[in-house]
């Protein structure tokens, strides 16, 4: 906005820019508060945490998370899942949003408009018919389990559908004179086109699933096939009384930093993913 | 990829007519959507209409046995009341915070840039990981909160057990959580704005808030509309932040209805209870999404 703002700093500029700082601190602060903690030894927190200001600090939390926790493994197990989901979830949605948006069948309309009609269905709405569905199908605390249920969600298909039209039609109508197949002309021609949306869509799905709590909680059940977030919830019973908390900083904190440094590199399009998924 | 096509030979070839084969680019998508999300969401239907038995595990239909005893529980009706608290306390703090961020965030400058990283942050954590930073801003004597107001005298707070604070001090801990969205939304309505309305403004001597009331705010209306009807949806889901930091309690005074489905699913096995609350939650849901598709087709006319 250069019509404003340009003219010079008034008090009313310096008030803003004051409240605005002040409203910041409220939000680094929590994060800033359980970083110092989890460099603090176990026994220190236990009969108070008014000293985090002051030294010993230790490194021994984060030696003991990578030694005793399942939090590796936990990891592991988010990261073969939401990569998964997410390979999986660009596949089929850039195969239907070419089929919805290039292509002519029988029905092709209505069937379009089926689709849509999913982004109206909440997660709650299936969640205990598909449960047990995977029981019946033996599929719990497994990692199939954990990925199939989100790539039944229609926003990719929308998404990809919304590019695709995006893109000039005389690109492929060039490629189908030369008698390309229209495999081929999806594979070679439009997919690498499509790349700024597969972006936006594979950074929207992969932190779906890395953050999803309520379905990987009632699938899996077995300890070791918890995501992290999962898994880094069990063990935040009974908080209080906890003789650990330095150990639990440091878990949060290990868990945490991963997302958040991707989140710092790619941070215009993780805003576009979530941004774009709201308004939908 | 050429540009050389003659755009007389308009591609003619059998290739462009309907054609069923061309169904085989959706079919995978489609085999997923009917299997993991049609299909269950008829089947949740017809188990709302089902009586489990808690011991043999055996379903008879039940009509509407299921709908009929919600209403009459008072629990049911608290965890109703509960929700359409939470959103009416997060809902319109996500709308005014959010707003007030963007348009002071609106600039060019580096420090801007800065802030609005800070805000938005926290967005990407998962619950678990925004739930322990909170309980430990919450903790009664070893909390941050604590330690704070006890610098000036006063005696520790228990946030999470007290009835009255334990669903606004849920409601502070998703506004920390998620307010990034709502004002990376304004702020993406606000860049939409054409700059000449505001050269326009300035030439007429308009004050700062004269400009906001009469060009700022009727330009991003639609925005505001999804901002809100996207918020409703989202918060009338809230679980994770409530199971993780109160359980629900205390006396249910902080359980949603998402809690209550998963704990009537999924602790008591109750199947058909939680089905049939689980389409309560749908058909309020499916209101607020209603309610957008219209109000997005009414901006669209404007």
């Amino acid at each position: 906005m250069a019509a404003r703002g340009m003219v010079g700093k008034t008090w009313g500029d310096r008030i803003v820019l004051g409240a605005v700082i002040a409203l910041a601190i409220l939000w680094i602060v929590p994060i800033a508060w359980v970083l110092a903690l989890s460099f603090k030894a176990n026994s220190e927190l236990m009969m108070s945490t008014s000293s985090v200001l002051h030294p010993p600090y230790t490194f021994k939390n984060y030696a003991d998370v990578m030694a005793t926790s399942g939090v590796f493994h936990w990891f592991v197990n988010s990261i073969v899942v939401s990569g998964t989901a997410t390979f999986l979830t660009l596949a089929l949605a850039s195969l239907a949003g070419y089929g919805f948006s290039r292509t002519e069948f029988r029905g092709r309309d209505i069937l379009f408009v089926f689709v849509l009609l999913g982004l109206a269905v909440p997660e709650q709405a299936v969640i205990i018919a598909r449960h047990q569905l995977f029981t019946d199908w033996k599929l719990h605390n497994t990692y199939l389990a954990l990925i199939m249920p989100g790539l039944s969600n229609a926003f990719g298909v929308f998404l990809m559908t919304q590019y695709f039209r995006s893109i000039p039609k005389d690109i492929d109508e060039a490629a189908m004179l030369d008698n390309a197949s229209r495999f081929k002309i999806f594979w070679r021609v439009l997919l690498p086109l499509t790349i700024p949306a597969q972006a936006t869509l594979g950074i929207f799905t992969f932190l779906l699933y890395w953050n999803d709590y309520l379905w990987p909680l009632i699938s899996a059940t077995r300890p070791e096939m918890f995501t992290l977030t999962v898994g880094i919830a069990s063990t935040q019973t009974n908080f209080a009384q906890s003789e650990g908390l330095g150990f639990l900083m440091a878990q949060a904190i290990f868990a945490g930093l991963p997302v958040f440094i991707v989140y710092l590199f790619f941070q215009k399009y993780i805003v576009q993913a979530v941004a774009g998924a709201a308004v939908r | 990829m050429s540009d050389a096509a003659a755009p007389t030979r308009r591609f003619r070839g059998a290739d462009n007519l309907p054609n069923w084969r061309n169904g085989l680019f959706i079919l995978p998508f489609l085999i997923v959507y009917l299997g993991l999300l049609v299909y269950p969401l008829l089947w949740g239907m017809w188990i709302s209409f089902q009586q489990y038995d808690m011991f043999d595990k055996s379903a008879t239909f039940a009509g509407l046995t299921n709908f009929t005893n919600l209403a009459d529980d008072p629990i049911f009706r608290g965890v109703v009341r509960n929700t359409f608290v939470f959103v009416a306390l997060t809902v319109p703090t996500f709308v005014v915070i959010g707003f007030a961020l963007a348009l002071a965030l609106n600039r060019p400058t580096r420090s801007a840039a800065i802030l609005r990283a800070v805000f938005f942050g926290a967005s990407v954590l998962s619950v678990t990981i925004v739930t322990i930073i909170w309980k430990m801003m919450y903790l009664p004597g070893r909390g941050l909160i604590s330690l704070f107001i006890g610098l000036f005298g006063l005696a520790p707070i228990s946030f999470l057990t007290s009835a009255n604070l334990a669903l606004p001090a849920v409601a502070a801990t998703t506004v920390w959580w998620i307010i990034g969205l709502p004002m990376m939304l304004f702020l993406a309505a606000l860049q939409q704005i054409p700059p000449e309305l505001y050269e326009a403004a300035a030439l007429d001597n308009a004050g700062r808030w004269r400009t906001l009331w009469s060009i700022t705010l009727p330009s991003i209306m639609r925005t505001f509309i999804v901002v809100v009807i996207y918020e409703i949806v989202a918060q009338f889901q809230l679980f994770g932040q409530a199971l993780l930091l109160t359980q629900g309690g205390p006396n249910n005074t902080s359980r949603p209805i998402v809690l209550f489905i998963y704990e009537t699913g999924f602790r008591d096995w109750n199947l058909g209870y939680a089905a049939a609350a689980s389409e309560v939650l749908f058909f309020l849901m499916a209101i607020a999404a209603m309610l957008q598709y219209l109000a997005s087709r009414r901006s669209e006319t404007h």
